[in-house]
């Protein structure tokens, strides 16, 4: 790979000198997008739960929190009005930062450290063989794996189609022909719940693989520069 | 010490990619090179003989690059990234409580702004075969209060004022004469649900003109003999669509649907939809929204 490289140098006292490598992983505007997006996705979660809360799935007159409820703590907005504030105002944020991490990966070419396409799949089988203790690790040539890039790609459409069905949710009738697309209003609106469990089933999988790997993993999201790379 | 030595391009394990990582390189060069121009003009006397970097030229650089750093410099490079990440911290706005009412509030009001542009006057909200209604006895009853307000009908009359040639109370009767309008659409209520109902009466934009409303205001307020309130903006009074409404299945509205007379507004959510209408006012200005709204729900929630 051609990204920027540092070599850190250590000299000891007796004066050996021992080196690190550290590369370039991600650009601010991925990093700046990657953390504006965990935390208004965070509020689109806590806030939709809330408005989830007053759906009545069971019969007008019985509230939905009286037979399924999330614990209060994990809802934000603490009442339906209140929730839709936040969802109404963070998605916004949402959907800002989506436009400007896919304008800057598609016009800068560094979408292809992430998008997963047909010369990933002959890597597949082997990380999957890895992953569940059957095989040996593939060598690491790139930042990521043609699972990462799988799981990346996977979530970058599942955040596109949340916008799109909650658009079709919150406007039905000027994106009437979208509401359509998904079935009307009515499953446009288990669309974007459903999308929601998917999405959260990503950041499940993500935070998982983030403590398995460490430390300087999690800090080149905040740095950019990943030290002691595998490739 | 040579600190900078441009080596041989480490062995590229994807072809395709060769040409596809110049715009990467080039973000990446320039954080670099000011590192270096950096540590350049501070230290240029000892540069030589300390291992610092020396200023690299980039233009000549094809595929790797490499800089030498201590530890110091990079947790000074890796520092300064991180700070980059600071603006992110203004969102903690959001987590002081007098100002996040305010914030979102004016999140609430930027959507309601957007609402208002991507309204199409001329756009219909979906309409539905008689097969697909909702069983009338299925239809919901929300109210904030009571199902019947109790109206004496025969006293009852439509309140107008406001920006309009002819004010007055008006019967339903009157109100009846205007050409009925029947239509299958979308009930859809804040809480999320949604049912398909038959609605019958006139538009909304024929009252307006027979009572000369200035079509010019911004608000249609309508109150209720429930004490409920709200405001329609005038894009949406003369939409198409918009009924006042004394029919539902073909039957005459019951109590609790709001007789004698209520709105229909397949292009806004149920709350705006009020019931049992006592009077119908045209204004540029609200002192009051709605009664929803007041309490902080969206003013303009159009679908």
């Amino acid at each position: 790979m051609s990204e920027a490289t540092i070599e850190i140098t250590r000299t000891a006292d007796d004066g050996s000198e021992t080196v690190a490598r550290a590369v370039y992983e991600h650009p601010l505007p991925v990093r700046i997008c990657h953390w504006l997006n965990a935390i208004s996705l965070f509020v689109m979660v806590g806030s939709g739960l809330q408005i989830f809360r007053a759906f009545p799935s069971f019969g007008a007159k019985i509230p939905q929190k009286d037979l399924i409820d999330w614990p209060q703590s994990l809802a934000i907005g603490g009442w339906l009005g209140g929730a839709l504030q936040w969802h109404l105002t963070f998605m916004w944020i949402y959907i800002a930062t989506g436009a400007a991490y896919l304008g800057y990966q598609i016009f800068s070419g560094n979408y292809r450290q992430v998008l997963f396409t047909h010369r990933d799949i002959p890597g597949v089988w082997p990380m999957i063989r890895h992953y569940f203790f059957l095989g040996p690790k593939p060598a690491v040539h790139e930042a990521y794996n043609p699972l990462q890039k799988q799981a990346y790609t996977a979530a970058i459409g599942l955040g596109v189609l949340s916008v799109l069905t909650g658009l079709a949710v919150w406007k039905p009738v000027q994106f009437s022909g979208l509401a359509w697309l998904m079935g009307g209003f009515h499953w446009a609106r288990l669309w974007h719940f459903v999308v929601m469990w998917l999405i959260l089933a990503f950041v499940f999988g993500h935070l998982v693989m983030v403590l398995l790997h460490g430390w300087n993993n999690f800090l080149s999201m905040l740095t950019g520069w990943k030290k002691d790379p595998e490739y | 010490m040579e600190s900078i030595d441009p080596r041989p391009p480490s062995p590229d394990p994807d072809g395709g990619k060769a040409e596809s990582t110049e715009p990467k390189d080039s973000g990446a060069s320039a954080a670099n090179a000011s590192e270096s121009a950096s540590v350049e003009s501070s230290g240029s006397a000892s540069a030589a003989g300390s291992g610092r970097p020396q200023p690299v030229d980039l233009a000549g650089a094809t595929s790797a690059i490499y800089l030498r750093k201590s530890r110091a410099e990079f947790s000074r490079v890796s520092r300064r990234e991180l700070l980059k990440l600071a603006p992110i911290l203004a969102l903690g706005a959001f987590a002081i409580p007098g100002v996040q009412e305010s914030l979102l509030k004016k999140g609430l009001g930027f959507s309601d702004w957007i609402s208002s542009a991507l309204f199409r006057r001329g756009h219909l909200a979906p309409t539905f075969a008689d097969s697909e209604l909702t069983a009338f006895d299925k239809f919901p009853i929300n109210d904030y209060d009571v199902d019947d307000p109790g109206i004496i009908f025969e006293n009852w009359s439509l309140a107008v004022s406001g920006a309009v040639q002819k004010p007055g109370d008006y019967r339903l009767e009157q109100i009846q004469s205007l050409p009925l309008m029947r239509q299958n659409t979308r009930h859809v209520c804040v809480e999320g649900w949604d049912v398909i109902g038959r609605f019958g009466g006139t538009r909304l934009s024929n009252f307006l003109s027979v009572i000369g409303a200035d079509t010019s205001a911004r608000f249609i307020a309508v109150s209720c003999a429930d004490d409920y309130y709200e405001t329609l903006d005038m894009a949406t009074a003369l939409h198409p669509q918009t009924l006042l409404c004394w029919e539902m299945y073909d039957q005459p509205l019951t109590r609790e649907h709001g007789a004698p007379l209520r709105l229909n507004v397949p292009t806004k959510v149920g709350y705006k939809q009020a019931k049992y209408l006592t009077g119908l006012k045209v204004t540029n200005i609200v002192e009051k929204v709605g009664y929803w709204e007041d309490q902080g729900y969206s003013g303009y929630y159009g679908l």
